[in-house]
């Protein structure tokens, strides 16, 4: 996996390390390991291997994680601005369901 | 969508789950027993149930943990985008082995395919599958959508009657479920304890054993080449459409010439071409996955490029040994390379996509710069020829 990263210096990954609690819970949904605790805190150590899926933010039990998530697909950034909504991907197909 | 008004989506299914009634005394839609008892007890509806477990709230359908040629096949074919967007399964709770009241709950999507990893992944072993309704979409796309959600968590959870199945208070969720559940919202709004498992349902036997503990590896994803191959079949049906009508256009346009048009060149120049572009785009296809760590720039859209280098320079040598008045010029042969690394550096930065790694802020970066270029080298490629056709 290391070999495959993406543009350098781009995620808007936020951490506030003095609201954070240390409770381990962005390390454990991360997919990427961009965080670890060091000193019963959070610390990001690769942030350019942040794809801001946004889980750290919402398991945060103390709103310390701020990242401006969504998908990062091409497809859904131009249908997003086709439709003038927030990036959307094509695979749900509403009508074909619920 | 937060699970409140789900119709189903069978024949003669009524608005049913916020109604209050029993799971079982409904249409198919909700709790996930009806449809199987529908068909009776002993003659399950579908191939991979077998049979049903009473439990204090009603039956609930067992699956098998081997997976049959039609499952196989169910999952080939939605590699392919055949019926991808039906490939779901019924939201609501189902069995493993034979499970007690302390036995665990593994939380699923309603897509087949995620279903099917993680229960033939349960061989051997006793457990409750929770089934969220996702819209047939998978745990990751799912979650990144919100589908597979603390609302529709809780909701499932309420709906099947959770709290009378089993005495315990763990969900084993998918780790990549977390973009979407909210671990401590679950805990407050339901009183149930999220555990994120593993990224891979196959890794679930280890992480069981070590006391539901993931060992570092099974929490990162990968994309490793084979993760990368199978997304060849339905990137190749998803711009399907799009190759056909430019491989056409071509085909068409090459029947222009000095002397006006002619169906004869159509015939030979068009049909090489469509051909060409044809399998100009397949190459690309399959070449960027496979080649994607080693290509260079961290961009795809540079990615892409390489890829359109290697193979628009190689269709343009495959024309020349095949059939000399396909190219029969410099120009048409650098504007034909041109329109190559144009598509191949488009569908490059598709397949961002598809991809584990790309972020929405890395993606809009590059499509700022990547678009209006790939644009001018298209446009430029394809006056190019068609100047040449006149030369």
């Amino acid at each position: 996996m290391k070999q495959l990263r993406y543009l350098r210096n781009v995620s808007t990954l936020k951490l506030d390390v003095e609201t954070c609690i240390g409770c381990g819970m962005c390390t454990i949904v991360c997919p990427h390991a961009v965080f670890v605790i060091e000193d019963s805190k959070a610390r990001i150590v690769d942030l350019d291997a942040c794809m801001e899926c946004g889980a750290c933010a919402v398991n945060c039990p103390v709103d310390a994680i701020a990242v401006r998530s969504g998908v990062g697909c091409a497809t859904g950034v131009i249908q997003g601005a086709l439709q003038r909504t927030e990036p959307t991907c094509g695979c749900s197909d509403k009508s074909s369901c619920c | 969508m937060g699970g409140q008004e789900e119709s189903g989506r069978r024949e003669g299914a009524q608005s049913c789950c916020s109604s209050g009634r029993r799971p079982q005394d409904v249409g198919p839609c909700c709790g996930g027993v009806s449809f199987a008892l529908r068909a009776g007890a002993g003659a399950p509806a579908t191939p991979w149930i077998e049979g049903i477990v009473a439990t204090p709230a009603g039956g609930v359908p067992r699956v098998t943990t081997k997976l049959t040629r039609s499952d196989r096949l169910g999952g080939w074919k939605a590699r392919w985008a055949l019926g991808r967007m039906r490939y779901s399964v019924e939201p609501g709770l189902y069995a493993v082995g034979s499970p007690t009241s302390e036995s665990p709950v593994f939380v699923s999507a309603n897509h087949k395919m995620s279903l099917d990893r993680l229960r033939s992944n349960l061989d051997g072993r006793d457990g409750w599958i929770l089934v969220l309704d996702t819209q047939g979409i998978n745990v990751w796309c799912a979650a990144g959508k919100g589908t597979f959600g603390t609302d529709e968590l809780v909701h499932r959870v309420q709906a099947v009657r959770l709290d009378e199945v089993v005495s315990h208070n763990a969900l084993i969720v998918p780790q990549l479920g977390a973009t979407g559940v909210s671990a401590h919202a679950v805990k407050e709004r339901s009183g149930y304890t999220v555990v994120y498992g593993p990224v891979r349902a196959e890794d679930l036997p280890a992480f069981l054993d070590a006391g539901m503990k993931a060992a570092p590896g099974m929490r990162r994803v990968r994309f490793n080449v084979r993760d990368r191959l199978v997304l060849i079949p339905v990137e190749l049906v998803m711009a399907l459409k799009f190759v056909l009508i430019i491989a056409t256009a071509f085909l068409v346009l090459a029947g222009l010439g000095r002397d006006g048009f002619s169906i004869g060149r159509l015939g030979t120049a068009g049909v090489g071409y469509a051909m060409l572009f044809f399998s100009a785009f397949v190459a690309c296809c399959v070449l960027l996955p496979a080649l994607l760590p080693w290509l260079p720039g961290r961009a795809f859209s540079t990615k892409g490029v390489w890829i359109g280098l290697i193979v628009g320079g190689a269709s343009v040598a495959l024309g020349a040994v095949a059939r000399a008045d396909v190219f029969g010029s410099w120009p048409a042969s650098i504007g034909w390379i041109l329109f190559v690394v144009a598509v191949a550096s488009f569908s490059a930065l598709n397949f961002t996509g598809a991809t584990t790694y790309t972020s929405l802020s890395g993606v809009r970066r590059e499509m700022r710069v990547a678009l209006p270029l790939q644009i001018a080298c298209a446009a430029a490629g394809v006056a190019l020829w068609l100047v040449a056709r006149f030369i």
